[in-house]
């Protein structure tokens, strides 16, 4: 009895337990705490925050009695306080104890743990199924069952990134066209990568899923609640891996449906006055070519066109930026293979192709003095590679 | 074995037999032609303590570019080499020669031999790292910059997409990789051979148990990683297919035989400070080490199990579910004789008559620590719930709470713990103290909020994040500058005692201390044991 009452009696005893309980109190705030796994808005990702909680505490627990056990012994079994060392060295009683019941603790946590893990990857029976593509440095969706598709790039302006702006709230986690979601479907994600491997994680679906190139990983969920929900590649993928966000805007189903009515007007529209569209003027191009060269190109060849010596080519002053255009429109639409410089000739639309091409003729004392229209790059698409 | 065995010992005998005096060459060709374990040891040990702070001054690049949100002091291209070539240089550099050089300085007054059992081997193993890490530290210095793919370089990212620092990080990670296998096999030769008469298993101290467990993971996995290299550099440039799924390979078949050597080679970094938290606690508990037989069974299961759990780090990958199971389960137990360990050294505390010198300062910050970063570990294993962890500062967390509080402080704590051996004198219990204390502080302050920027959504591996992260990495970043400048204390004690600034120490040092090291006096004599000691009964 003395010996409990000791137990509580103890400075540092007290200032364990605290630390335990302000470990577990910071951890179990509500969901939305800022410092704790997000609870999600799918049954998986409640399923997936419960066990990271229960997992949790046992490790508390755990911790709590072997380090209780440890200090309590600092504190009384010190020479200083005249304690005679025991001479016992071994018990396969005890030895057996403390293995056994570990395993037991871990077989308790490994069967819940085993259902939620089934359960998260059987995708199938899905209502729809989106196609995920991860790039250096974005994210491609592309919905299986419409007619659309589209990059989804981030937003913030490198003013801000570089400190010569104030930062917004939205820093780095928004981008210029987020994935659109239906509530309540069970919707397949269909997850790969163009390039080098990325990973597809919103937290609030608990999907963390490697987009591997020449692979196809499969993932689902079902999304109860409609938000706009945020997430990040998880997985090293190259200089501007940290500027890759995702963002899902979910709605509810009749929402959804007028969003994907809405997409296919607009691209029909966008596509008939591409068709439309004559020739266009040197400023005309210029404009429209800096503007995609700063949010398209400049990650890798820099907004000065210099390049990252070693590892992206400079533009600046380069022979196909100043001499062989039709090299350079080949380079451009079709990419290199097995490098980093990307096919944009799917990408992009005709007049943006071309206002890029001439922007980068004619940019940065390139002064080549070329325009080129959208029928060359169509001509150079249709002649195929 | 017994001929080989009297041929080791003759021909380091004949070698050494006009220096029988200390005698010894001065200068520069005495550390580069020596074969003497404790010469060899100290290089080994120097060598280290230059790499952790070549390796720590990149940790605080990293830091300072982290302390607040946008890009402040390096370009992300550059932030990337930093975190790869920090991670390459801690691993290969720091950690894992440090415990070769204690290997070299006490393994053979363990066991009671008068030097290594490959004496030239052990010169030439050592002699490879600085060229290795040479070569490696050069490419920083070259155009396109050192390899950025990350200690664990994934293909493609570091196959097609990286720039040619690759083939001179392919040649380095050999030099290294020979340089460890030789290393492992002089230790085993040694164990196996030059133990003194009656030094039977069971009576090894544990730290040379764990390396020689340690020094069998390492001939295991090191020629693994070679292959793995090797492959990234004939992807590179001899155009095979290994990891391009165009060419019919596969990129997750890269990380599959990364880890089979990762996975093994993080408790290659772990089982030697086990070794020496195993040494440390009965010394400071005056009383002997509790289930000594459960250690070394543990430590064996350890190294078994450390071999099928590797895909864990690969949940994210899209592995079929059953796999996933799998691995999910071996990991959850290699959680067991881990926790084994933790109980024992316990249990040794337990009605001890402890005193609380820095060594045993140490130790006991290992146990806790290191247990923290072990039930991390746990957590980790739940593979649903890995899905939201992997990849995350909570990883960052978890593996530093197990290599710095763990496999660091362990190797911090031998030094203290030996230091009075190795140069004759006592280290300034002042100064140690004081370098405990600031490095537990700065060590928590600077990993444990990591747990929580990681559970809240922030990945590893950016230079920069959202803004809900930025007050957490402020003190984090704090916490890692205060860390780093508590190792100049560490460096300023340590050369005090190359100096012979201190009190003399007695041959047994410690007043709990037992085994054969104790009883040479201090400093080591240059030769030990030329003619082997007996051995009293019991362990
Ligand atoms: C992910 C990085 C990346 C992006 C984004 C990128 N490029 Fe490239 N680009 C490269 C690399 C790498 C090369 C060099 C390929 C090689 O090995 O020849 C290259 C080469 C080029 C070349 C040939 C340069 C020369 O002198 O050989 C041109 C022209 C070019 N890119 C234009 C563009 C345009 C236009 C864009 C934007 C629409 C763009 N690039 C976006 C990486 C990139
Ligand atoms: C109780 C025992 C342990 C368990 C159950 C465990 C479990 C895990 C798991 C599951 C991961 C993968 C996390 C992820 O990427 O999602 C991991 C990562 C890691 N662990 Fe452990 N671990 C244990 C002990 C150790 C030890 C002893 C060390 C080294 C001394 C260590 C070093 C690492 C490292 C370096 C990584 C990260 C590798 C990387 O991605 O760069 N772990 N651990
Ligand atoms: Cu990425
Ligand atoms: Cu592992």
């Amino acid at each position: 009895m003395k010996r409990y009452w000791l137990l509580l009696n103890n400075k540092c005893n007290w200032i364990f337990i605290l630390l335990v309980w302000s470990a577990g109190a910071i951890a179990n705030a509500p969901a939305g705490s800022a410092y704790n796994m997000t609870r999600g808005a799918t049954e998986l990702s409640h399923k997936v925050y419960n066990l990271h909680m229960v997992i949790f505490y046992i490790c508390c627990v755990i911790g709590a009695i072997v380090f209780g056990l440890m200090f309590w012994s600092i504190i009384h079994h010190r020479k200083a306080k005249g304690a005679t060392p025991a001479q016992f060295h071994g018990s396969l009683k005890i030895e057996i104890l403390w293995t056994a019941i570990p395993v037991l603790i871990l077989i308790a946590m490994a069967i819940p743990a085993s259902k939620t893990l089934i359960a998260m990857e059987d995708a199938s029976k899905a209502d729809m199924t989106i196609l995920v593509t991860g790039s250096q440095w974005k994210w491609h969706y592309k919905y299986m069952e419409y007619p659309i598709e589209f990059y989804s790039l981030l937003s913030t302006p490198r003013d801000q990134i570089e400190n010569n702006a104030a930062k917004d709230d939205l820093y780095l986690r928004d981008v210029d066209k987020p994935l659109v979601l239906p509530t309540g479907k069970k919707i397949r994600f269909l997850v790969t990568a163009d390039d080098v491997i990325h990973s597809w994680w919103v937290p609030d679906f608990a999907i963390k899923k490697d987009a591997n190139p020449g692979f196809i990983n499969e993932t689902w969920a079902k999304i109860e609640n409609p938000g706009i929900y945020r997430g990040q590649c998880a997985e090293l993928c190259g200089k501007d891996h940290g500027f890759m966000p995702i963002v899902v805007d979910v709605k509810t189903p009749e929402a959804f449906d007028q969003w994907v009515a809405e997409q296919i007007a607009e691209q029909e529209k966008a596509k008939a006055a591409e068709a439309a569209r004559g020739l266009m003027t040197k400023e005309e191009l210029m404009e429209l070519g800096k503007t995609i060269y700063d949010t398209r190109c400049a990650v890798c060849h820099q907004s000065g066109g210099e390049g990252l010596p070693g590892a992206f080519p400079a533009l600046k002053g380069s022979v196909i930026a100043t001499k062989d255009k039709p090299a350079h429109i080949h380079m451009v639409l079709f990419g290199k293979p097995a490098t980093a410089m990307q096919a944009f000739g799917k990408q992009l639309t005709a007049a943006e192709l071309a206002a890029v091409i001439t922007y980068e003729r004619n940019a940065w004392g390139n002064d080549t003095g070329d325009l080129v229209q959208i029928s060359e790059i169509n001509a150079a698409l249709s002649a195929g590679e | 074995m017994s001929q080989e065995h009297s041929q080791s010992i003759e021909s380091a005998n004949t070698h050494h037999a006009d220096d029988a005096h200390d005698h010894k060459p001065q200068g520069f060709s005495r550390w580069f032609y020596t074969t003497n374990h404790k010469d060899i040891g100290t290089l080994y040990l120097l060598f280290a303590l230059l790499m952790l702070f070549t390796g720590g001054s990149m940790a605080m690049v990293i830091r300072a570019e982290l302390f607040q949100p946008g890009l402040q002091f390096v370009d992300p291209h550059f932030f990337n080499q930093m975190t790869t070539v920090h991670g390459l240089v801690m691993v290969f550099g720091a950690i894992m020669p440090t415990f070769v050089g204690l290997a070299n300085w006490m393994v053979p007054m363990m066991i009671g031999a008068p030097d290594m059992a490959l004496p030239r081997m052990n010169n030439w193993s050592f002699w490879l790292l600085p060229c290795a890490f040479t070569i490696l530290l050069s490419t920083l210095f070259m155009e396109g910059g050192a390899p950025a793919a990350g200690w664990t370089f994934y293909a493609p990212l570091s196959t097609t997409y990286s720039n040619d620092s690759t083939a001179f990080f392919v040649f380095a990670v050999h030099l290294m990789g020979i340089s460890s296998i030789m290393g492992a096999m002089n230790i085993i030769v040694t164990i196996f051979n030059l133990r003194a008469p009656g030094m039977t298993w069971m009576k090894l101290p544990l730290f040379v148990w764990t390396w020689i467990i340690t020094a069998f993971l390492l001939i295991a996995v090191m020629p693994v990683l070679a292959g793995v290299v090797t492959m990234v550099l004939t992807d590179k440039y001899f155009g095979t297919s290994f990891f391009n799924a165009a060419g019919g390979g596969d990129p997750v078949m890269f990380q599959h035989i990364f880890w089979f050597f990762g996975h093994p080679e993080v408790y290659i970094m772990i089982l030697p400070a086990f070794g020496i938290i195993s040494s440390i606690v009965p010394a400071f508990a005056r009383k002997p080490l509790f289930g000594y037989e459960s250690m070394v069974i543990a430590t064996a299961s350890i190294a078994f199990l450390s071999f099928i759990v590797w895909a864990h780090h690969m949940f994210t990958t899209g592995m079929p579910v059953a796999a996933e199971l799998f691995f999910m389960y071996t990991t959850m137990l290699i959680a067991v004789p881990t926790g084994v360990k933790v109980f024992n050294w316990v249990a040794t505390m337990w009605r001890g008559a402890m005193t609380f010198e820095t060594p045993m300062m140490f130790a006991i910050a290992f146990i806790v620590l290191f247990t923290i970063g072990g039930l991390s570990g746990l957590m980790l294993a739940i593979t649903p719930a890995d899905f939201q962890y992997q990849d995350t500062y909570f990883v960052v967390a978890h593996f530093h709470y197990v290599l710095v509080t763990g496999a660091l402080f362990g190797i911090i704590a031998g030094v203290y713990f030996w230091i009075p051996k190795w140069t004759g004198v006592m280290y300034s219990e002042r100064l140690g103290q004081c370098h405990f204390w600031c490095s537990l502080i700065s060590v928590n302050m600077l990993f444990f909020p990591m747990h929580f920027v990681g559970l809240a959504g922030m990945p590893r591996r950016i230079p920069d994040y959202a803004l809900q992260f930025a007050d957490m990495n402020a003190f984090i970043s704090i916490g890692g500058f205060l860390f780093g400048l508590s190792q100049l204390l560490f460096v300023w004690v340590v050369f005090r005692c190359i100096r012979r600034k201190g009190e003399k120490a007695t041959a047994q040092v410690w007043e709990g201390a037992e085994g054969l090291e104790w009883q040479v006096p201090s400093p080591a004599p240059y030769h030990t044991f030329q003619t082997p000691p007996e051995i009293k009964s019991g362990h």
